[in-house]
């Protein structure tokens, strides 16, 4: 068929950046780059929902897209903050030094 | 291979790899960079996929006030190269493990459910009007507007929290 692709691609390619960003806030120590990593884990999330608002002829998918969009602008406003509040206080963003409340 | 198809791999490609170089990168301006590579594919997949009102949002909410943001704030710490603190040392293979068994996972799931896969036709030229916004819009502010509200009263309440957050105490110079 002329200019088709299958769903399943779709939900591939967002299957794929989900497990990225679920690497990067595995692996990674610096505050900021996991705070991008669930950005990237919100996206792929977004992608799949759009390709099966698509798939199913309906706008309801891309109405969560738009709700996602803003909770994550929220998320991003509030946890920037947090990590400049906590570079003020320790001179740091890695995530393992963040062990003040260990016994 | 028609055309559409080679335009979908050719993004696909790109933003795994760009995900890939997030993941990777040494510095956290290069690695906000690829994030917003990452972000401007995914819009051209929303495109591809008919929703070019939510392809717009994500370039400008996501590639431009999100990382924006997050280019501000690292800037403004100047915490561009950190160094490598001593990681844990099972901590990357394990995490690299576990990531590999969600993809499996993911992989199988999609796989045996999604076996009769439908194609997706390419919009038509009515999806890329103003009709397909107009019908966006008035099913976000009738059927969704408690939620749509609900959300400015998030915003505001984000703001809030970052201001207060972020505000110096008076006397105490940190």
């Amino acid at each position: 068929m002329e200019g088709t692709i299958p769903l399943n691609y779709f939900i591939a390619v967002s299957a794929i950046l989900f497990t990225m960003g679920a690497l990067g806030v595995l692996i990674r120590r610096n505050a900021l780059i996991v705070f991008m990593s669930i950005e990237l884990m919100l996206n792929a999330a977004n992608l799949a929902f759009v390709a099966f608002a698509r798939s199913y002829d309906v706008l309801t998918g891309q109405i969560f897209v738009f709700f996602v969009m803003t909770v994550a602008a929220a998320e991003v406003a509030v946890g920037l903050a947090l990590i400049v509040a906590i570079f003020r206080s320790k001179h740091s963003i890695d995530v393992d030094q963040m062990s003040s409340l260990k016994g | 291979m028609n055309p559409i198809m080679i335009l979908f791999i050719v993004l696909a490609v790109s933003a795994i790899l760009s995900a890939l170089g997030l993941v990777m990168s040494r510095s956290a301006i290069y690695a906000a960079l690829f994030l917003v590579l990452n972000f401007a594919c995914v819009a051209i997949f929303y495109l591809i996929l008919g929703a070019p009102f939510i392809a717009l949002t994500q370039i400008t909410v996501y590639a431009g006030a999100i990382m924006v943001l997050f280019l501000f704030v690292i800037m403004l710490l100047g915490v561009e190269k950190l160094p490598g603190s001593k990681a844990i040392p099972w901590q990357r293979p394990l995490a690299i493990g576990l990531s590999a068994v969600l993809l499996v996972e993911a992989g199988v799931l999609l796989f045996q459910r999604l076996q009769n896969s439908v194609n997706l036709a390419q919009p038509d030229a009515q999806v890329n009007t103003m009709e397909s916004i107009r019908s966006l819009a008035l099913m976000l502010f009738n059927q969704y507007l408690l939620p749509f509200e609900i959300t400015s009263i998030l915003l505001l309440v984000a703001m809030i929290g970052a201001i207060v957050l972020t505000k110096q105490e008076k006397g105490a110079a940190g």
